[in-house]
């Protein structure tokens, strides 16, 4: 699965993009940003707070309680400042 | 005529208001928004989703050409390093009557700043970078429109 990060996150992380292969048992959203904290000091930092981070699966804005079965991409970021 | 650009480079507002004036319509309405220099803030840097950003400002444009049924609708927003003063956004409606025009380029510029994926980072003279927060008064403006009161 494509991660992507943006913004603050992405510089926490030190990368814009990783691949990986989410445990079976992690099947929302929420879960998987609970096991990407665990990846590095980095990823704990970005992704700890899970009230600020926001996210799309597949390019679509997804809550936090939404699926990732099956996704090809997530994205992970801060709320959108557009305009 | 639904015309949406993501690009680096500048825009001609002039000549995108003509484009729209050519429509045949009664109205056009418009808003550009440029980086605001307070605070000594030197750059803006926008970051967007490569594949995902443009897709939404086009949905955005149809759902409000169909909504208010328009003559023409043009997005335009930038991306990368902007100075103070450079125009970041550019939102324009033709319609039959100014009402439909203003209530739907209202709409958009509402709508881009919660919904477009874009992020801000601000750095100043001192050295200092921040990331720009959504104000609280973003959501509320924009879901406005969804409830239909606005």
């Amino acid at each position: 699965m494509d991660i992507l990060y943006f913004a603050w996150v992405r510089e926490r992380i030190g990368t814009d993009f990783e691949d990986v292969d989410a445990p079976a048992d992690v099947t929302d959203l929420r879960g998987l940003i609970a096991w990407l904290a665990t990846r590095s000091a980095g990823h704990e930092s970005a992704l700890k707070d899970i009230a600020c981070l926001r996210a799309a699966v597949d390019q679509r804005f997804a809550d936090l309680d939404a699926s990732i079965v099956g996704a090809r991409e997530v994205a992970i970021f801060p709320p959108v400042t557009g305009g | 005529m639904i015309h949406v650009r993501l690009q680096p480079e500048p825009f001609d507002a002039g000549a995108e208001l003509a484009r729209l004036d050519a429509q045949g319509g009664g109205g056009v309405a418009s808003f550009t928004g440029i980086v605001r220099g307070e605070g000594g803030l030197t750059e803006l840097m926008l970051e967007h989703h490569p594949r995902m950003t443009l897709a939404m400002m086009q949905q955005l444009a149809e759902d409000a050409a169909a909504r208010w049924d328009l003559l023409g609708v043009t997005i335009i927003h930038r991306h990368g390093a902007l100075a103070p003063g450079a125009g970041i956004v550019f939102v324009a409606t033709a319609a039959r009557h100014r009402g439909a025009a203003l209530d739907a380029c209202a709409s958009l510029i509402d709508r881009l700043k919660t919904q477009a994926p874009f992020w801000k980072r601000e750095t100043f003279a001192d050295g200092r970078q921040a990331w720009v927060e959504p104000r609280a008064g973003d959501d509320e403006a924009a879901a406005r429109w969804l409830r239909g009161d606005g």
